[in-house]
């Protein structure tokens, strides 16, 4: 009886505790967005966290999408050919780089790179007492830290998961073309006879939402962050996990709502 | 109104988890006037300093500028206020991604009385009154010593020329002469700039250059204020004995034996 109460206590504090840091991240989310549309505005930070997303995320990116497209062409061909609908190579790694990989790698990618990235540096501010001297500068830490780096990352990824829409399709269209004996021209009308603008659209709204999930948790870990060094390598930690999760879960339901039926 | 304290400081109360750190803290800080605070390691004084500046927000207690509540100013008000504070930092707090000269410069130019160009000069400027050239300026502060650093956190409080200026260890960790060259600065803030300026200091010879007014924190309480030019001497066996530096008092330190 008692341990069952023991549990059930358990369980009610976990509950709890993660309703509470949900509820705590909105109104941190609500924070940032509300200082979008009150001066002053900081572009050039803002400049600077999205060169740093985009462009150095680039070659990773890249990468990847070049990787997974081949790997695509070279799996769904294996797949296909048992059946006899090798033709379909080209529409299952278009479809799949557009609606899901370009944009879940992607965000896999960044969220490793930026999310440690800023949730160290603004942890490292916070422990050393930076943020706080931002405020006696006539500074709003917030519109100075947080709002331009989750609006760099919100337009960011959209452009780098282009950029990995191309790659990917590149990617298959060298193995279909090179290894499994498409020819070039009927491998890329197929490639895009079949796409629909709605499949690259909805991934580039998965990517936008990917972005701002990124960079949001990383600047909360950063800006929760306590407790010197140590306490920085935990902010740091978590940002990649949560915003890891988070883009997985988050790619489930989008799909479910933009391909409603 | 030319004896409403700048500051007024009452019960103020700021526990962290278990520990209490202030315990009512009761304080008056006269405008145009230096007030230097004593208090042993871990005694709260920077806590209280933040206290005031709005950045952790006391549990009980009330804290009046210039007569006006600050829990009750909206945040407009509070930034405005604050506009007119300045604040080194105990560790610096120098902002790292920026040159030293940005750094100094950084309040002028977040409320954009200078522009980028005229800021280098407003710094080599602010910087030559801390003893350091004009080309300390163009390094990162990652690239400088700690006392280097102490005085840019310094140059950065003063530069905006504010009206109150709190000042966390301002001399810790200069060389003697340098720490009396500081002295001289904030002591010319208050004259010549009519600031307010409340520094915590550990350095006695520092504490009676710079005050005015001396208050002593002990367990959470100001348990003494006087004036600041005879400290050592003051009768009150506490200060004394913190003035002093000796091992036997009414302060036990809490060491194992
Ligand atoms: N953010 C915080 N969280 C938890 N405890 C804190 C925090 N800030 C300060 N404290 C505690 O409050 C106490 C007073 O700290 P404070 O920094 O005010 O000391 P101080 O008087 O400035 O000492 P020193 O002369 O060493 O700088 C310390 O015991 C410290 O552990
Ligand atoms: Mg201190």
């Amino acid at each position: 009886m008692d341990r069952t109460l023991d549990l059930t206590a358990a369980l009610g504090r976990v509950v709890i505790g993660f309703l509470r840091s949900v509820g705590a991240i909105a109104i941190f989310a609500a924070e940032a967005i509300s200082h979008l549309v009150r001066p002053p505005f900081h572009g050039r930070l803002f400049l600077k966290a999205f060169i740093e997303i985009a462009w150095f995320s680039l070659p990773v990116v890249a990468l990847t999408a070049v990787f997974t497209g081949m790997v695509l062409a070279l799996q769904s061909y294996t797949g296909f050919s048992r059946f006899n609908a090798e033709g379909a190579v080209a529409n299952v790694v278009v479809l799949s780089i557009t609606r899901e990989l370009g944009p879940v790698l992607a965000g896999l990618m960044v969220a490793g790179r930026i999310g440690a990235a800023f949730a160290a540096e603004i942890g490292t501010m916070r422990v050393t007492d930076q943020i706080d001297a931002l405020s006696t500068l006539s500074t709003n830490p917030m519109k100075y830290l947080v709002t331009p780096r989750i609006l760099a990352g919100t337009l960011a990824l959209p452009l780098l998961v282009v950029v990995a829409d191309i790659l990917g399709v590149m990617g298959g269209w060298l193995i279909g073309t090179q290894q499994l004996g498409f020819a070039s021209g009927a491998y890329l009308k197929s490639t895009f006879d079949f796409l629909h603008a709605a499949d690259v659209i909805s991934g580039l709204i998965k990517a936008a939402v990917f972005g701002f999930v990124i960079t949001l948790m990383g600047c909360w870990a950063g800006y929760q962050s306590g407790g010197g060094a140590q306490g920085v390598g935990r902010a740091t930690t978590s940002a990649v996990v949560a915003s890891s999760i988070l883009i997985l879960a988050l790619d489930y339901i989008l799909t479910a709502i933009l391909f409603a039926r | 109104m030319s004896d409403t304290p700048k500051i007024r400081l009452r019960g103020l109360t700021k526990a962290f988890g278990s520990k209490v750190v202030l315990d009512g803290v009761d304080l008056d800080i006269r405008a145009r006037h230096s007030m230097v605070i004593l208090g042993g390691s871990g005694s709260g004084k920077s806590v209280t300093l933040k206290c005031i500046l709005g950045l952790i927000t006391p549990d009980a207690g009330t804290i009046e500028i210039d007569g006006q509540d600050v829990a009750r100013m909206s945040r407009r008000e509070r930034e405005a206020l604050n506009d007119r504070i300045g604040m080194l930092f105990q560790n610096g707090a120098l902002f790292d991604s920026l040159p030293v000269w940005e750094n100094v410069c950084f309040k002028l130019l977040a409320q954009r009385r200078i522009s980028r160009r005229a800021a280098r000069d407003k710094a080599a400027e602010v910087l030559a009154q801390v003893g350091l050239a004009a080309s300390v300026g163009d390094l990162s502060p990652a690239e400088l010593s700690g006392g280097m650093q102490k005085r840019v956190g310094l140059a950065r409080a003063i530069a905006a020329e504010p009206d109150i200026i709190f000042f966390d260890e301002p001399t810790t960790g200069l060389d003697p002469i340098m720490g009396a060259v500081i002295d001289g600065l904030i002591v010319d803030c208050v004259e010549k700039l009519g600031a307010t300026a409340v520094s915590i200091t550990h350095d006695m010879a520092s504490a009676r250059r710079i005050g005015d007014d001396a208050a002593m924190i002990h367990k959470g309480r100001i348990v003494w204020r006087g004036g600041a030019a005879n400290l050592g001497e003051t009768g009150n066996a506490m200060v004394d004995q913190f003035a002093r530096g000796e091992r036997e008092g009414p302060i036990q330190m809490e060491l194992r034996k």
